[in-house]
């Protein structure tokens, strides 16, 4: 096996699409809009950024068509720090996808935080060779986001706020229904996937296993390292930080805060320190004055 | 039962717990310096180097991985990790910032690339000879993974893949640019616990 070539290397398989995902546990992701704040999130210790033009809170007060990121942008983010850069397309958009990859993109983020392109269907992640993380609020639409191809969920929470309430909602219902799953017969599986919209043998998977099969990070609503240690107590396995950390008083404190808070978790009497004086926390819409149609977590299919 | 310390900040620690319990060895998370105490020996996963050396530095757990390994601790670095033993740190790519150098432990005479195989879409797997571990060619999994550029005299090349060691072994620190603990063949973790 000495003599493999370059050209004989299986690229981009599942299992380094997985591999990824698995490197990236345990840390913070933390959108940036510019060079200067990726450097601040990389020196806080984020562990990867997710670069785009302008973070939730501002889509949201911005209005108008959210696309992907000017590429320009993307590839100065890529050349100025050495972790991993993600980058969101529109949701059934595989063109802005197919030029994410282009451009060499470590995580593709197919993302309800930008204007859904299709109202009927998702990516083909399949095809690509970068791999994509989803969002989802249900077991069923992380089931069918993997099935689809997607190497990393995350339950969506609601971006832009800086509520934690819908993003503890979505991953409780996620995990209370794989531990519902597993004590469920195997004769009702395939009425449940039915029911739920997911592909049987991930259900089948799921209930034999107690855990999806790739890992589920936390997104939508983390504004302080409380919320970020909430979200890994409650079984998160890493958290994207939006528009939390650059829209507070001190982001530099604030970044750094939410890192070690998710280094450290399970240690209180850590989180008292790292939450002492971080300035302000971004001021937030509560998510129950938004209407039902302004949330993004319902885009999906 | 023999206790084996993992660098739990961040990465893919989970997965090399799993190998060492096939092996019948028990993992221990550290994330403190008394944690450190408590294990004979350590493995620090990948991750983001930068992640973890700072985190690390934070608990002042750069220093006590230091003083254990001269007193003769094994260790065991897997990609992110390797990186982090590396005394040093080089680039082919100069205008990339991978060339600052954030918290790391040393003590490997090797010079390491960071991502030098390219950004995620050219990770790839492979399988290596290894004749010193296994017969059989061992399935490895590189993820942006960094290369040793230049070994000094006291490291021995265990494997190697396209001219590029990728398996190092000086005294008592074994380091892979790879991730075995994303596989299910035991091998390496085999030898670092058995022979190391």
């Amino acid at each position: 096996m000495n003599e493999t070539l370059w050209s004989e290397r299986q690229k981009a398989t599942w299992k380094t699409k997985l591999g990824l995902a698995e490197m990236l546990k345990g840390g913070v992701i933390m959108d940036v809009t510019t060079v200067e704040e990726a450097k601040i999130a990389a020196d806080a210790g984020a562990q990867a950024v997710m670069a785009l033009e302008r973070v939730p809170a501002d889509i949201r007060a911005h209005g108008g068509v959210a696309r992907m990121s000017d590429p320009g942008m993307i590839a100065a983010i890529q050349n100025a720090v050495s972790i991993p850069v993600m980058a969101k397309c529109r949701i059934g958009h595989f063109v802005e996808a197919q030029i994410l990859e282009a451009l060499g993109v470590d995580f593709i983020d197919e993302s309800e935080v930008l204007t859904p392109a299709d109202d009927c269907f998702h990516v083909d992640k399949h095809n690509f060779r970068a791999p994509f993380v989803c969002g989802c609020r249900d077991l069923g639409e992380a089931l069918r986001r993997i099935g689809e191809g997607a190497a990393l969920v995350r339950t969506k929470g609601e971006a832009g706020t800086g509520d934690i309430v819908e993003a503890v909602r979505h991953l409780r219902t996620v995990r209370d229904t794989v531990r519902r799953l597993t004590n469920l017969p195997s004769e009702e599986l395939m009425s449940e996937a039915k029911t739920m919209g997911a592909p049987y043998d991930l259900v089948v998977e799921v209930s034999l296993t107690g855990k999806l099969p790739v890992p589920n990070f936390s997104a939508g609503g983390v504004a302080t390292p409380a919320d970020a240690a909430l979200m890994m107590q409650l079984g998160a396995e890493a958290v994207f930080v939006g528009s939390g950390v650059f829209k507070s008083g001190d982001p530099v404190k604030r970044a750094r805060a939410i890192v070690d808070a998710v280094a450290h978790y399970q240690d209180p009497v850590r989180l008292v320190e790292i939450s002492r004086d971080l300035g302000d926390s971004m001021s937030g819409i509560a998510t129950g004055a938004i209407e039902e149609g302004a949330k993004l977590a319902g885009r999906g299919w | 039962m023999r206790r084996v310390g993992i660098i739990a900040f961040q990465g893919a620690f989970e997965r090399h717990a799993q190998a060492l319990r096939a092996l019948g060895a028990q993992p221990v998370q550290v994330r403190t310096r008394a944690a450190l105490a408590e294990v004979e020996r350590l493995i620090i996963p990948g991750g983001e180097s930068t992640t973890i050396g700072m985190l690390m530095e934070r608990e002042g757990l750069i220093e006590s991985v230091r003083q254990r390994m001269n007193e003769g601790m094994p260790v065991f670095g897997t990609c992110a990790g390797m990186i982090l033993l590396a005394d040093e740190l080089t680039t082919s790519a100069p205008e990339h910032r991978d060339t600052e150098r954030t918290p790391y432990i040393g003590g490997l005479a090797i010079a390491i690339e960071r991502n030098a195989y390219g950004r995620q879409v050219e990770s790839f797997e492979t399988e290596l000879a290894a004749p010193e571990l296994e017969n059989r060619p061992i399935p490895a999994v590189f993820i942006r993974a960094p290369a040793v550029r230049s070994c000094g005299p006291s490291v021995r090349i265990l494997a190697q893949f396209e001219g590029a060691p990728v398996l190092v072994r000086q005294e008592r620190i074994l380091a892979a640019s790879f991730h075995p603990e994303l596989t299910e063949e035991t091998a390496v973790h085999r030898y670092f616990i058995d022979r190391v």
